[in-house]
């Protein structure tokens, strides 16, 4: 009898320690949405800008997810990202599709303030807000939010909107792979004639 | 005092004598001062002065952008003639904007107020040497105030003041401190005192007898309670890591702060200008610089921060078959790319270059794994597979091997039987690293500013949606038509939560957030379209009539 209700015990104390076990599982290793979504998500730029043929990066992600699209429709993404995705999804790399656009170096849209009226319709093509103004003022592009996507062009009656290409500055400048011409040749430290010794 | 030593570490001819001979010279007032604006790491000052406007020496032309930044000052009396981009002694090669002042002669200084520290509250004191200009002059450009402030709950025990200049070439801080070891004794102490340490020590590489003496009267004369200790000559000694391990035994790694390990690190001439700030005034207006190489006169020379690179070379007596300049030593220097750059307040040497000064480097061969670059590395690291990653693009790797600790000393580069430009590998691998981190930042925050957006757009559609609903259920109830309740005035829909980001759409009558083509906009017909054109031209040219003459740099 006594065996019994140890038995019973037993199994119900197992069944709150595996409960209590799967409860904070399903919180700490929660998933929102599809992990591999996430992951293609990550791997694109972000821009936004509709090229691929999807109303933004999320949308193409859920498609190549779903093997509804191919690894090789973001322009801005370039050939690296298609590496990347190919990497991830273990597909053969191809190259940029054609019909897609073509990689252009990074660019920010730049509004001529002198000729903007205002009219509010380059703020609702934005896809990240990155442009501020209030109706019949003039507006601004905040240039570190602009991710150059180009859908604010088409909208303004007035043409006001220009797409210039990102520069380097000493900050952002990389250096470059040692062999490869470049326009500045750092010093190599060698003394040939002079003994080293080590310490 | 017990030393310590670090691992690796070579010896390269230290090439100091031919510059320590002669006194420090004052450079001659020229012309034309080129200050860039920003010269510290951190954020770029934004221009203080407009173009045309009359500046006084030690005038502040560039206030700090954020806590991680220094301001920057007038370096003689002129008119400021030009706010622009110059090329500046950088690897990159490229130009940042500058503040161009035309000297008057005069060398008019500002009025100089010393600062009362007994009055002062800590962040006061850090926020003056902030507005002072005061940052690392060892070559690093850190702004030493942020240096100043010690993370809550931790203690320095150990202030190091770091005079060993290791760097071949480089005697700019050994005539510093033969000449003013006073003021970096005061220096030292100030800082100490600031950062309330449990002890100050001034760490001197033993190649420099005359400024260990010179110091050691100057604590005797003050009776400084600081220790001056002279240390063994292996180069990179005065790597700030290399100095804490040699004199506190202390092992820092890359990725932390010193002050978690309860020491911090400054320059000689850091304390000193920092002491003379305080003591005198004097914003950090001009710096001790090395020329040497191939020059008929190789010395040091107090020169203004802003003064054309190639003007002063020139006081040197360069040989005529000179080639480019290096700023900084052999080993870490590089090529400027333009002799017309300016002084800036990293330029702590700088060495003529012409044919024959330095054996070209060999053309390099296949990397042999001998191990020699791994002996010599100070940071204890393994250059061989850090060049193997770096070179074939394998960056996710370097993390293992610890790039990020390297402080591209050049040891490597100086053994390597194999000649292979591994700092430069270093280089370029940490450089890909950081842009994709840059990267995916930037990609990151799009993402969520575009969810945020649909989100947005979503609501005013359930919002409308829902106000349509309620408009036709009251129609239906009293009978009256819709034209009552679209009058009515629309809830404001922006955000308030992010008010600068978030554009103001509430007054624009539609309100939805999906892009809307020319064709069928509900708002601009064809003849408004072209009213509203012609009115904003008209607007457009009349406010550039009146803004004509006024100057153009006021949006910086
Ligand atoms: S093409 Fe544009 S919208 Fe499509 S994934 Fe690339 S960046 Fe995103
Ligand atoms: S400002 Fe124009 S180019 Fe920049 S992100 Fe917005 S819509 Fe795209
Ligand atoms: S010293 Fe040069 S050759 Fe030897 S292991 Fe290092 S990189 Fe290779
Ligand atoms: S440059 Fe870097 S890897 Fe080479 S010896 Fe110096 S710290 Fe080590």
């Amino acid at each position: 009898m006594d065996g019994i209700l140890y038995a019973i015990a037993i199994m119900a104390l197992g069944g709150v320690v595996l409960g209590a076990l799967l409860g904070y599982a399903s919180t700490r290793f929660k998933v929102e949405g599809d992990p591999l979504v996430d992951k293609i998500d990550s791997i694109l730029p972000q821009t936004q800008c509709g090229q691929c043929g999807f109303p933004g990066c999320r949308p193409y992600a859920e498609a190549i997810a779903k093997d509804e699209a191919d690894i090789n429709q973001c322009p801005p993404g370039g050939d690296e990202n298609i590496h990347k995705l190919a990497e991830l999804l273990g597909k053969e790399y191809k190259p940029l599709s054609e019909e897609h656009g073509i990689e252009k170096p990074k660019q920010v849209a730049i509004i001529d303030e002198k000729v903007c009226i205002g009219c509010t319709l380059c703020i609702q093509a934005c896809p990240v807000d990155a442009i501020i103004g209030a109706a019949k003022q003039m507006h601004t592009i905040a240039e570190d939010l602009c991710t150059g996507c180009e859908l604010c062009i088409p909208p303004c009656p007035v043409e006001c909107i220009h797409m210039v290409t990102v520069v380097d500055t000493p900050d952002t400048w990389k250096w470059q792979k040692p062999g490869t011409a470049s326009r500045v040749i750092p010093i190599i430290p060698v003394m040939a004639t002079i003994q080293s010794e080590h310490a | 005092m017990k030393l310590f030593s670090f691992k690796g570490g070579i010896k390269p001819d230290p090439n100091k004598t031919q510059s320590t001979v002669l006194p420090i010279a004052q450079a001659p007032l020229t012309s034309r001062y080129i200050v860039p604006l920003h010269q510290s790491v951190g954020g770029t000052p934004r221009p203080t002065v407009q173009v045309g406007e009359r500046v006084l020496k030690g005038q502040r032309i560039g206030e700090a952008d954020g806590w991680i930044s220094a301001a920057v000052h007038a370096p003689t009396s002129g008119t400021v003639v030009e706010i622009g981009p110059h090329i500046i002694p950088h690897p990159s090669g490229l130009a940042t904007d500058c503040v161009v002042i035309e000297a008057d002669g005069r060398d008019a200084w500002i009025e100089r107020t010393p600062f009362d520290l007994d009055q002062a509250e800590p962040d006061a004191v850090r926020d003056y040497l902030r507005d002072m200009g005061i940052v690392g002059l060892g070559g690093a450009v850190f702004p030493s105030h942020v240096k100043l402030s010690v993370p809550r709950g931790k203690q320095v025990e150990q202030l190091i003041i770091n005079g060993a200049e290791c760097e071949p070439f480089i005697t700019c801080d050994d005539r510093l401190m033969r000449e003013q070891a006073t003021e970096v004794v005061q220096g030292s102490l100030l800082f100490g005192r600031l950062l309330n340490a449990g002890k100050v020590l001034i760490g001197i590489e033993d190649n420099k007898p005359e400024a260990i003496a010179a110091l050691k009267e100057a604590q005797q004369q003050l009776e400084a309670p600081l220790e001056i200790v002279t240390v063994p000559t292996i180069y990179p000694t005065g790597g700030a890591k290399e100095l804490i391990r040699v004199l506190t035994g202390k092992e820092v790694p890359g990725s932390r702060r010193s002050t978690d390990f309860g020491v911090q690190v400054f320059n000689v001439a850091t304390v000193q200008s920092a002491w003379r700030a305080i003591t005198y005034g004097e914003p950090l207006i001009s710096r001790i610089v090395t020329i040497s190489g191939a020059v008929g006169e190789a010395r040091n020379w107090s020169v203004p921060i802003g003064m054309p690179i190639n003007v002063l070379v020139k006081l040197a007596q360069p040989r005529t078959d000179m080639d480019g300049v290096i700023m900084g030593g052999p080993m870490m220097g590089f090529r400027i790319p333009a002799t017309a750059a300016p002084v800036i307040k990293a330029t702590n040497s700088l060495i003529v270059h012409a044919p024959g000064l330095f054996p070209p480097k060999p053309a390099e061969l296949p990397c042999i794994r001998c191990g020699s670059c791994a002996q010599a590395c100070p940071q204890e690291l393994q250059p061989f597979e850090l060049y193997w990653w770096s070179r074939s693009a394998k960056f996710e790797k370097l993390e293992n091997y610890k790039l990020f600790d390297c402080i591209e000393c050049g040891c490597c580069d100086f053994v390597c039987p194999s000649h292979i430009p591994l700092v430069n590998y270093f280089r370029f691998a940490k450089s890909e690293i950081l842009a994709e981190q840059r990267e995916q930042q930037i990609a990151d925050a799009a993402r969520e500013r575009h969810e945020f957006r649909q989100e947005r757009a979503e609501r005013e559609k359930r919002e409308k949606a829902e106000r349509l609903a309620k408009a036709n259920a009251a129609r239906k109830a009293e009978g009256k038509d819709l034209s009552a309740a679209a009058l009515s005035p629309s809830p404001k829909t922006a955000p308030a939560n992010d008010p600068d980001a978030a554009p103001d759409i509430s007054s624009h009558p539609d309100q939805a957030s999906t892009p809307i083509s020319m064709d069928n906009h509900p708002v601009l017909d064809a003849t408004a379209k072209q009213a509203a054109i012609l009115a904003a031209t008209e607007r457009a040219r009349l406010k550039r009539e009146k803004h004509a003459g006024k100057s153009r740099d006021t949006t910086h």
